[in-house]
């Protein structure tokens, strides 16, 4: 190898550019510090949300009392029709439709479109605060119309409620802290911040985080709502 | 977008200039190292005066009554938990990684220096939680470092009423702290090396650090998750880890949940502790053992995929730690069978050592003294670990001195060498002055024959049977009265040791304003930090231009060449006996 390594010109393809990459100096991935520090985060927090779900099936399989039918829990009468898991699907359709105003927003970025980068980023948000408004809906009806607690309820094993508001809340809060993040690189957008220093990579950082949360949310509501 | 590499971009730094942004709310990567390593060193006195009062309970325990039974839980507690958590991990990877990454890959300072100073004080709010809870009703907790449910949280246990809920919110503060350094590190390494600076040209230090940091990104979300189920358990009264249970003559609204569950995730996150405290100690005792035996590391490919394999595997072993709690005899098989292979890893590493001090240039000064002393004590702990690894040998052992003996050797002793030799070793680049020599020594063999007699008579009490996190061990019938005379022995040395640290202080102390000045590059080292044109050096490190790399970090005694050592940044010549890759 020579000595000074590899310089940004071309880089071969496949498995020989991967090993290029790693073992050349400078730096092991052609992204910017923030995306790769965004990618290592993401990295450990899927950690953590492995952990709560494990645990969760670990506690269910533990606990000696029946669990409760999640679709029947989680049911709305609408107009005197009974639907299971009706607003669980909303919400999951909300969620998975900010994913694709973001993935946009993403794109414009890249074209230097602020207006429409701005508008889609905002549209975003308001998605994910709808989704939280939902949720807070959903946490209502179940605690006080059905009686469930964390510690316990009517339904089955005391680890259903346990295990339901720690591992949604626990998302929540991901999506809300999603919402004041979107919000705040909205605003710079918006404020041609990204105009000015010719880069929108910050926008497309925001994403992953975004796209993050939904896809932790599909594993949820599969093993939580669907199991 | 094409994205230029930091060592291609003119980079700007502002330097701070009122004493307060310089030396407090600072965001110089070397600041804060210092500020992490007080701060550690700080509590562990706090653990270190803890474990003498243990101590003296054990060894005289009609002379002095000292400690109560409870307190002596809650000061097992405490000791384990700062020793292990708050100094170790804190010490090597927020004061060694920050200090050493940024300079030895030729950075100018952490990739985000902001958040790397919110680090530290996170960190210190961490510390400041947890020292809080001796201040509280009921006291700090005292459920053992491991915090098993259900006696955790029950009331009977010393400090359930607030000791425990602070130790969990205070880990889970650490965590946060933790986490914002630790994405620092792996993202600086990753992708802010200077020119010339691959992967495989990065000192060991580096690697062991980086690896550790990796280790702890993953393995601290289990220990996360814990904190907050066993919080709720405790403060919400739900069962994650409860079962049904009678606790002080009633029962109790628990029900349920499995306690096995918090040993699994607490051990998913306990033995890659282990070795986030182990890989950084194994990377530096590489480099003091190759500068001051002027000499290359012995096999520095093998060295980086060691690493590399002992921390992936250190993933696949945790249930080591839970034979006795019961399980599967395959599950068993399986995690023994991976305990051992782990050794085998472990094992170049200590061979690599050896041969690298193997006919060398050994210069016996006070790091290398640390240097070697490790690498007894060590493979002195790693052989006692391989008994425990294996089921049938485990079980007797299990909860007796000899697991007590054993830990301590591993990764209570060995890393505390290496901290010392570091320490040692980097002062007159930290400090600009050098240290004083005699005094060094002094402390070497005072603690490293020190320790020794501490923890060699425990194995013997563990094949006695002699419980672990007892008060007292009076009127117990297997229990001979040699081995009560033997404890009044193992805490007269263990006072010993506790004493003679003050010579490390003092010397440090000392030297700091009377110490002869120190050149740049006294140890005649080739890496990056002791070419800095500044010593100590200045916020951003470097001059006007990054230095630039063009060979390994080993370039030791190289044949043909007037001095012994050829510094990173020395451009490459026609010896082909100087090593360029
Ligand atoms: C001179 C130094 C030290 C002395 C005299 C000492 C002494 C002790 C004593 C007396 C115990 C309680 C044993 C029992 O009753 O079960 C203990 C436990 C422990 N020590 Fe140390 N120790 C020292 C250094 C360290 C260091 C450097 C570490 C860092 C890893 C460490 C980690 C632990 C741990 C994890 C426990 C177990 C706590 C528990 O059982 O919950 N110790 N030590
Ligand atoms: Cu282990």
């Amino acid at each position: 190898m020579s000595d000074n390594a590899i310089t940004d010109t071309l880089q071969p393809d496949g498995f020989v550019g991967i090993v290029e990459d790693w073992s050349a100096d400078k730096q092991a991935f052609q992204v910017p510090w923030g995306k790769a520090m965004m990618w290592i985060f993401l990295l450990s927090d899927t950690f953590i949300f492995s952990c709560f779900l494990t645990s969760y099936m670990n506690v269910r399989m533990s606990t000696t009392v029946p669990w409760p039918n999640p679709s029947e829990v989680f049911a709305l009468t609408i107009l005197g029709n009974h639907i299971p898991l009706v607003l669980i699907a909303i919400m999951t359709f909300i969620l998975i439709s900010s994913s694709g105003t973001m993935a946009m927003a993403v794109n414009f970025g890249y074209r230097k479109n602020r207006k429409a980068t701005a508008l889609l980023m905002v549209a975003t948000a308001l998605f994910g605060a709808s989704f939280v408004g939902m949720q807070a809906f959903e946490w209502t009806k179940l605690i006080v119309e059905e009686g469930v607690r964390p510690w316990g309820n009517p339904m089955g094993a005391a680890q259903f409620g346990s295990c339901f508001f720690m591992i949604t809340g626990f998302h929540g809060l991901h999506v809300s802290a999603g919402v004041i993040y979107l919000s705040i690189i909205t605003f710079k957008v918006n404020r041609g911040d990204y105009d000015r220093s010719n880069n929108y990579e910050a926008v497309e950082i925001a994403g992953l985080y975004w796209h993050f949360v939904d896809l932790v949310w599909v594993f949820i509501f599969a093993f939580f709502y669907l199991w | 977008m094409a994205y230029v590499a930091l060592a291609d971009r003119g980079q700007i730094l502002s330097h701070p200039h009122s004493f307060i942004t310089k030396y407090i709310w600072s965001q110089d990567h070397k600041v804060i190292a210092i500020q992490y390593g007080i701060t550690a060193i700080s509590v562990g006195v706090v653990a270190l005066v803890l474990s003498a009062m243990m101590r003296l309970q054990l060894g005289f325990p009609d002379t002095f009554s000292l400690i109560a039974p409870d307190e002596y839980y809650q000061f097992v507690t405490m000791h384990g938990m700062i020793m292990v958590i708050y100094l170790l991990t804190a010490l090597f990877l927020g004061g060694f990684g920050n200090y050493l990454i940024p300079l030895m890959i030729g950075a100018r300072d952490m990739v985000f220096p902001y958040l790397n100073m919110l680090s530290y004080w996170v960190y210190l709010l961490s510390v400041i939680i947890l020292m809080a809870s001796f201040f509280v009703v009921g006291g700090p907790t005292g459920a053992g470092w491991t915090l098993y449910p259900p006696q955790a949280i029950l009331f009977g246990t010393p400090g359930a009423e607030w000791g425990i809920l602070l130790m969990l919110i205070s880990l889970a503060v650490f965590i946060v702290a933790f986490t914002m350094g630790g994405l620092n590190y792996v993202t600086t390494v990753l992708q802010a090396r200077t020119r010339g600076m691959t992967l495989m040209r990065m000192p060991l230090s580096v690697w062991g650090i980086f690896t550790a940091t990796v280790l702890g990104l993953l393995a601290f979300p289990a220990l996360l998750v814990s904190a907050i189920m066993m919080t709720l358990d405790r403060l919400l009264g739900t069962s994650f880890f409860m079962p049904a249970i009678v606790s002080m003559g009633e029962q109790t609204n628990y029900g349920g949940g499995s306690p096995v569950l918090f040993q699994h995730l607490f051990w998913f996150f306990g033995h890659p502790e282990v070795y986030i405290v182990a890989l950084p100690a194994f990377g530096i005792v590489s480099d003091l053992l190759s500068t001051h035996a002027r000499k290359n590391i012995f096999g520095y490919r093998m060295m980086v995929w060691a690493i590399i394999l002992i921390g992936g595997l250190s993933f696949i072993v945790w249930a080591h730690h839970m034979y006795v709690s019961g399980m599967n005899p395959y599950f068993g098989f399986f995690f023994a069978t991976t305990t051992l292979i782990i050794a085998v890893p472990t094992a170049i590493k200590v061979y690599n050592w050896v041969l690298t001090l193997w006919r060398g240039n050994i210069h016996l000064r006070v790091p290398m003294l640390f240097a070697i002393g490790f690498i007894f004590t060590f493979v002195h702990g790693g052989l006692t670990g391989i008994f425990l690894g294996n089921v049938v040998v485990d079980l007797p052992l299990s909860d007796t001195y000899f697991v007590v003996a054993h830990f301590h050797m591993v990764m209570g002793v060995s890393p505390i060498l290496v901290v010392f030799g570091a320490i040692y070793h980097w002062y007159p680049k930290i400090t600009g002055r050098m240290f004083n020599e005699t005094m060094g020594k002094f402390h070497f063999w005072l603690t490293f024959l020190g320790t020794y007699s501490i923890y060699l008579p425990m194995h013997y009490l563990g094949f006695l049977g002699v419980p672990r996190r007892y008060y007292a061990y009076e009127g117990i019938e297997f229990i001979p009265e040699s081995a009560l005379q033997l404890n009044s022995g193992i805490t007269i040395a263990a006072l010993f040791v506790a004493v003679v640290q003050i010579l490390f202080f003092v010397n440090m102390i000392w030297s700091l304003f009377y110490g002869k000045k120190a050149e740049g590059n006294p140890w005649g080292a080739t890496t990056l930090e002791w070419q800095t044109p500044q010593t100590p050096p200045i916020h951003g490190n470097w001059g006007d231009e990054l230095p630039e790399v063009h060979r390994w970090a080993y370039d030791y005694s190289v044949p043909g060449e007037a001095i012994d050592f050829i510094p990173q940044n020395v451009p490459a010549n026609d010896n082909p006996e100087a090593h360029r890759t």
